[in-house]
């Protein structure tokens, strides 16, 4: 016990993230469950609106900064980034368990908050809401995402900093796998943006202790002046999230399509795009909250670039499997889910950036089905996409592929009869937030709702199979996948320091065609 | 738009003179969504099934460098065309929802929302709550203001949604096509009970209004009389109107005009620059004019007086100024 608290190696603290990040996905899909059971009525019955408000507050807080956010980069990035650049440890490991201690130090104030009460101003925490209406404790919570935002900061310097000074020698720029270029574009958002969002939330609990007029109309502040700030990081943010599964993505269809990347430079360059165009955006949030035509003429210009990009890495998936060899495992079911999803995310994404179409859209449960087809459909897609294909090497066992299969297929429909439904309530004009609503809205809300239910099984059952695997599993060897990259070189689980000797790289990535064979079940055959 | 209403009713009926341009946009985007998405989904069967793994084809067989480059550009500039041809579509025509007419027939409603209701108040001073009704064909225009948070005025009917900013005043504006009854609900989450914070619009044959309105035996007097009154009580004239023209700029013929500013800028005097200047005088000077002559008025007015002096001087905005 005492060896994991005070571990400074980055496979144990990953670990660590993983079940921290764990308790707080099943806190938060329970808050979503309560939801859910909610809203399958159109009275609202279950619970009275005012802790309808508080559990789709918390389940937005705890989502996207205690999950979402950390999750591929402190778990997958943690424990690989070191592996695939043939470095014993991160530049700064000390630092990377002060970045854990931080993150549950702001876990914990977050949950004090709800247990002290909770929190009703949405994940958003819009003024003059926030600072002067809300009788729920803003301070506590705005000062737990303080400190998530804080620990943020300490991964991304830690992942920059390892991956200038850090790799093997002849680890070019050209030859770093795709995740990392990923993980370096995320850590640059995440050292740039996440300070304009801790003093955003400083000012909030100032502006709440003292009255002075920052947000607040009434002593001389501006609501949209909050929104400004809030959505400068917050943008951003939503690359910070989709950025890293992108990258998973990028390993796992080379992998299963045994086949080079099509496009590498386009892949790795569309990933900083990205990163640089997600700056740019943040106004697409506020078309009809009152920001100037033109304004909004320029943020709704730079959101269809920022859709350029990721254009590129859509085409550059289907273009790796083209002249591949598909196979159709756990992961790559996982990634090809990803890859639909995404499509459908993104693009009512561009209609929302839209301006006349936002118009309609803005603030409905159009955005929430858009928002968790990328969150949920994309990114949660690719974290376990990527739990799935790093198994073996984490836990050095094989886990059941037949079960992982229909895991991974009931997800995909759970998803779509969850969030499907919520395009629709959208367009017909429900606004999102809403504890009640009017009766015609009934049966795609219990469609949703039962859809639920489903999406519910479909993440237990990796809890339960995964878990049996490291009694229960056959060992994995070094290389089930019969994957490149240096991670899969060392033995599974990695020793300490990771490698016997230091790699030294003399070739590009990805050379599948000339890979090893893998040794995984089922692996000669289709 | 039939295509629209089938089989789940995708948009709700249209009703507005502006709804039609939206849910054409709205249909096109869809399309491409729906195409791209397809199109996406059609080719990872294609290639799962066609490449599957099977003996003879265990291995990939990589791409030639050439042909990654000219696709890759290729892709990059057909989906930029796409998106280019998108966003203008969608810049046009919110251009022409936005753009609020002008005229002597339009409508002038004040619109108050407050945790948890909306009220409005008719430009003959007739009051009402929860319920806003208004005649079919005729441009009403909405000066939107909020006593507490942020709201935000969604008639999905009308394609209409305004976020309603507390220390700003919103304008917004619709044209109702047939008469009927709308959900106006409030889309900008606002604490305990959002989701009642509802309102029906209630559109009428014009006949049908002008009876409506006569029925009130509401005694209030018409929004710009009461703002005439509450001016003079002010005794707001003593600057404004005097003809010694030195202390403070004419409100005739003011509204919905350019102003000059001292600095040389120039600023559009609407609903929101009027409020702007009562609450905070010096924050636009006027050129020719000095500054920190005007007290502010923050404090002695509420939102609904605001919203009446607002009104009145609306009304002046086709009276002569007298010459300086």
């Amino acid at each position: 016990m005492k060896s994991w608290l005070t571990t400074t190696d980055h496979k144990r603290i990953a670990l660590l993230y993983l079940g921290t990040m764990t308790l707080f996905f099943t806190l938060g899909g329970l808050l979503a469950t309560v939801i859910r059971v909610e809203l399958a009525t159109a009275a609202s019955d279950l619970v009275t609106a005012e802790t309808y408000n508080r559990l789709f507050t918390l389940h937005g807080v705890i989502m996207v900064f205690f999950f979402l956010i950390p999750s591929i980069p402190t778990f997958l990035g943690n424990y690989l980034l070191p592996l695939m650049l043939g470095a014993p440890d991160l530049a700064f490991p000390r630092l990377n368990l002060a970045s854990w201690y931080v993150f549950v130090a702001g876990g914990l104030l977050t949950l004090t908050a709800m247990i002290a009460g909770g929190l009703d101003t949405g994940w958003t925490f819009y003024t003059p809401y926030s600072t002067t209406f809300s009788d729920s404790h803003v301070v506590l919570a705005v000062l737990g995402v303080f400190l998530a935002g804080l620990s943020s900061v300490f991964t991304g310097i830690n992942f920059i900093v390892t991956t200038h000074r850090l790799r093997a020698p002849g680890l070019t720029w050209m030859r770093l796998p795709l995740f990392v270029w990923s993980l370096y574009a995320t850590s640059l958002i995440l050292v740039l943006a996440t300070p304009v969002l801790a003093m955003t939330l400083l000012l909030v609990a100032i502006e709440r202790g003292l009255q002075i007029g920052i947000f607040d109309p009434e002593v001389g502040g501006s609501p949209l002046l909050f929104q400004h700030f809030f959505w400068f990081y917050s943008h951003p943010a939503v690359y910070i999230m989709i950025l890293p599964g992108m990258g998973v993505i990028s390993e796992l269809i080379p992998c299963f399509s045994r086949n080079r990347p099509f496009g590498y430079e386009f892949v790795a360059a569309s990933s900083l795009a990205i990163a640089v165009f997600g700056f740019l955006v943040w106004g697409h949030h506020m078309f009809v909250a009152g920001q100037s035509y033109f304004a909004s003429v320029v943020f709704s210009f730079l959101s269809f670039a920022v859709a350029v990009p990721s254009g590129v890495k859509v085409f550059s998936w289907l273009g790796t499997m083209h002249r591949g060899s598909v196979w159709l495992t756990t992961p790559m079911i996982y990634a090809l889910g990803f890859v639909a999803l995404f499509t459908i995310g993104g693009g009512t994404g561009l209609a929302l950036a839209m301006l006349a179409v936002d118009v309609h859209l803005h603030d409905t449960y159009f955005v929430v089905a858009h928002f968790h087809t990328i969150m949920v459909g994309g990114m949660l897609m690719a974290y376990l996409g990527g739990l799935h294909f790093w198994w073996p090497k984490i836990s050095g066992r094989l886990y059941s592929e037949r079960w992982g299969r229909i895991a991974a297929y009931i997800l995909l429909i759970g998803f779509l009869l969850t969030f499907l439904p919520q395009f629709l309530l959208g367009t017909q004009g429900l606004p999102r937030r809403t504890a009640s609503y009017p009766p015609e809205y009934q049966f795609l809300q219990g469609l949703s709702s039962a859809g639920a239910t489903i999406l519910a099984v479909g993440y237990v059952l990796p809890g339960i199979y995964l878990l049996a695997s490291l009694v229960r599993g056959r060992p994995a060897g070094d290389n089930p996948w019969g994957a490149t990259g240096l991670e899969w070189q060392t033995t599974s689980p990695p020793p300490p320091h990771n490698f016997a000797a230091p790699p030294v790289v003399t070739d590009d990535p990805y050379d599948y065609p000339r890979a090893p064979q893998p040794t995984a079940i089922g692996a000669g055959h289709v | 738009m039939t295509l629209l209403a089938m089989p789940f009713e995708v948009l709700p009926a249209a009703a507005s003179a502006t709804s039609g341009a939206v849910d054409l946009v709205v249909f096109l985007v869809f399309a491409v969504i729906g195409l791209v998405s397809l199109g996406v989904l059609l080719a990872m069967v294609v290639l799962v099934v066609r490449n599957r793994r099977r003996p003879g084809n265990l291995t990939g067989r990589g791409h030639d460098p050439a042909t990654i480059w000219k696709t890759e550009l290729g892709w990059c500039a057909l989906t930029a065309v796409v998106f280019l041809c998108l966003f203008t579509l969608g810049a046009v025509t919110f251009d022409r929802i936005e753009r609020v007419p002008t005229g002597p027939d339009v409508l002038d409603v004040a619109v108050t929302a407050k945790r948890w209701m909306w009220s409005f108040q008719h430009p003959s001073g007739r009051r009402e709550l929860s319920q806003l009704h208004v005649p079919a064909g005729r441009v009403v225009r909405l000066h939107l203001s909020s006593e507490d948070v942020i709201h935000s005025f969604y008639v999905p009917a009308f394609r209409l949604k305004q976020d309603v900013v507390p220390g700003w005043l919103r304008t917004a504006w619709f044209r109702a096509t047939a008469p009927g009854t709308y959900a106006l609900a409030c889309a900008e989450y606002c604490g305990t009970e959002h989701a009642l914070m509802r309102a029906d619009v209630v559109v009428m044959e014009p006949h049908v209004y002008d009876h409506w309105l006569a029925q009130g035996d509401d005694p209030r007097p018409p929004l710009a009389a009461a703002g005439r009154a509450l001016f003079q009580k002010l005794d707001c004239g003593a600057c404004h109107e005097t003809r010694l023209r030195r202390r403070a700029p004419p409100l005739e013929g003011l509204y919905g005009r350019p102003v000059t500013l001292r600095d040389g800028s120039s600023v559009l005097a609407d609903d929101d620059y009027l409020r702007r200047s009562i609450l905070r005088p010096d924050a636009d000077i006027v050129a020719d004019y000095q500054g920190g002559v005007m007290p502010t008025y923050a404090g002695l007015v509420d939102d609904d007086e605001l919203l009446l002096l607002v009104a009145y001087i609306r009304s002046l905005a086709d009276a002569e100024g007298v010459s300086p």
